[in-house]
């Protein structure tokens, strides 16, 4: 028989559960929203991407990472290693919604002397800790980072954000014998698996499944997930945060994610590296992002 | 054919010593030197992909076992991960050959380290001509893929000395670097001279009237050789040492230059992009409309074979450097 008082804290426990489930909807909701904004004043960039990836960088900024937004530089700070540059429209999305750089500073985004360059670079904006983009080195410093700050005896984390093409690359199985070896368990990775590359699907391009089977083969703690659920997503980082350990196997979070995700007029749409958008066609997608939002808020 | 009338062949090695017989040594002087340099500064770690041992780094590893990280036969990773200590404000030394830091993991070094200009410093073993086993392991043109990338620092060492007292000033500099590394038993040169090692500085080691040699790296001792060789001739040749490739000490070389002597470039590296480049463009630069001859590798993929016999065909030995100054000066 279960009593009043037990029922009574799992109640509560479950509401802290949909609160923080609520707030990193909202924050994915908003990460959405201002990608559309910049991918409108840019008139091209990687719209399909920012809105696939925009669950997996809520649930980093809005619920994982330790960081202060005043001081993006503190020390004791969890490190977030963008490994695909290209996603920086997604990223810079997720550093407005933790406050780390201004909401405003957004429209910006890849224009002449702007810290948002298209292409993310730690030379330019706060927050961004490398310079992404040669798509594969991201796993390599995450390595670096997390074995340098394991041996100066912090406990800060290292999270590293890739895409599923850069499977392709030699250098991330490098990285990832590389953190295995080391047992870097302060070390997460995500990986954004949209199943497309700039050539067309992955599956034609350069077949990288079995994906789970081969992370797991390279010795790290692998799950995979619905990259588009956030329930599932928050799910996989406590399982990930239940393994972490200063010594220990790393974790990767595999997400499969639908590129477009939240606006159906794009989802729908023949997947590109470059989605093509059409002038009137951005309100439109707003409209659909905020229908769709609070349709399942309401719900 | 009986084996006494069998000339002995000379053979390739790995690893082999250009020290002349007989010459004073210093023992792994990079590994002493980066032990001493991390004893004074408790943020120094070592890397490697797979070559401690042969790089001198196996000194470090044991004297800091715990500040040593093994990054296997990996040399993106070996870059990447050196770029990553750095951002955690630590000053990595990372090794492996020069051919492998210059044409494999070139985009590693560039993006990951020089980019955000962080302080990662490269260490390059067998650089230029200085093993027999052929373009797999001969750097000849590293300093000219390196030369390109913005933010790294180039130093090319003559002997022991100049290693022991770079490391140091490497570990101290903001910044990457690249230090074209001298292993093993390696010959101590400079301290006859009235010279220390200053980064971004060239020196004259010694005065001349009718010569003046600028060289860097093992070839400024036989330079120094080549000199004392000439004086026999009666030809009086200067030598000035420029370890640092870049940024360029171009004050010190040009002074040297703006004379009436015939000039000469000694480099272990291609003829393309190295040294005599470096002189070259400076002094077009300046406007000096003065001749420079190059004494360097050819623009080639060279033979395999032991050392001292390459060093003669492709003419980095003393008697090849002392016959083309006596054909220059006619």
């Amino acid at each position: 028989m279960v009593s009043t008082q037990e029922i009574t804290t799992r109640g509560k426990a479950s509401d802290v559960e949909a609160e923080r489930l609520a707030r990193v909807e909202a924050a994915a909701y908003r990460i959405r929203h201002h990608a559309l904004n910049m991918g409108e004043v840019q008139g091209q960039g990687y719209v399909g991407q920012a809105l696939g990836a925009a669950d997996m960088l809520a649930a980093v900024y809005a619920d994982q990472l330790r960081f202060r937004a005043d001081d993006p530089g503190w020390e004791d700070r969890d490190r977030f290693l963008l490994s695909t540059g290209h996603y920086a429209i997604g990223h810079y999305a997720a550093l407005a919604e933790a406050g780390i750089i201004p909401v405003k500073e957004l429209e910006t985004y890849g224009s002449d002397d702007s810290r948002l360059p298209m292409s993310g670079m730690s030379t330019y904006t706060p927050g961004m800790e490398i310079s992404g983009g040669s798509l594969g080195h991201g796993l390599s410093i995450a390595v670096g980072a997390a074995l340098g700050l394991r041996y100066q005896g912090s406990g800060s984390r290292v999270y590293n954000f890739l895409s599923d093409g850069e499977l392709d690359e030699g250098s991330t199985w490098e990285a990832a014998m590389g953190a295995h070896h080391h047992q870097l368990g302060n070390l997460t990775a995500m990986v954004d698996i949209n199943a497309l590359q700039a050539d067309g699907k992955t599956d034609t391009v350069l077949r990288t499944e079995p994906v789970t089977e081969k992370w797991q083969a390279f010795g790290w703690y692998a799950q995979r997930v619905n990259g588009n659920d956030v329930g599932a997503l928050l799910a996989a980082f406590d399982n990930a945060a239940a393994q972490a350990a200063a010594v220990g196997r790393p974790s990767v979070i595999l997400c499969d994610t639908k590129v477009g995700r939240g606006v159906p007029l794009l989802e729908d749409r023949e997947k590109a590296h470059f989605m093509r958008i059409e002038e009137h066609e951005w309100q439109l997608c707003r409209e659909q992002l905020t229908a769709g939002f609070e349709g399942k808020a309401a719900r | 054919m009986s084996t006494a009338t069998t000339p002995k062949l000379k053979t390739s090695a790995m690893i082999a010593s250009f020290a002349d017989p007989g010459q004073k040594t210093a023992s792994a002087p990079f590994g002493h030197a980066l032990v001493k340099a991390a004893q004074e500064n408790d943020k120094i770690v070592g890397l490697t992909a797979d070559l401690g041992k042969y790089t001198d780094m196996h000194i470090f590893a044991q004297a800091f076992p715990e500040r040593f990280f093994q990054m296997g036969m990996a040399e993106q990773l070996l870059f990447g991960a050196a770029a990553g200590l750095a951002e955690t404000g630590l000053v990595p030394f990372a090794s492996t050959y020069s051919v492998f830091a210059a044409r494999r993991a070139y985009d590693f070094l560039c993006l990951d380290a020089a980019e955000p200009n962080l302080n990662v410093n490269i260490v390059g073993g067998l650089p230029g001509l200085t093993t027999g086993y052929g373009p797999s392991h001969q750097a000849t043109e590293d300093m000219a893929i390196f030369r390109g990338m913005p933010n790294l620092t180039i130093v090319d060492p003559c002997d022991s000395l100049d290693i022991e007292q770079a490391v140091p000033q490497l570990a101290a500099s903001e910044g990457p670097t690249y230090l074209r590394l001298l292993r093993g038993n390696v010959p101590t040169v400079l301290d006859e001279y009235d010279y220390t090692f200053e980064l971004g500085k060239a020196k004259v080691l010694r005065g001349g009237r009718d010569v003046v040699f600028i060289s860097s790296g093992l070839m400024t001792m036989r330079a120094l050789q080549a000199a004392e060789a000439l004086a026999a001739h009666h030809v009086d040749v200067a030598v000035v040492h420029a370890p640092t490739i870049k940024p360029f000490d171009t004050a010190t070389v040009l002074a040297e230059l703006n004379t009436d002597r015939l000039a000469v470039t000694l480099e272990n590296h291609s003829v393309v992009g190295g040294l005599f480049e470096t002189v070259a463009s400076a002094v077009v630069t300046a406007g000096l409309g003065k001749r420079v001859v190059p004494v360097a590798l050819p623009d080639e993929f060279l033979d395999a074979g032991a050392l001292p016999t390459l060093h003669e065909r492709y003419g980095l030995s003393v008697q090849r450097i002392v016959a083309k100054v006596l054909a220059e000066l006619g």
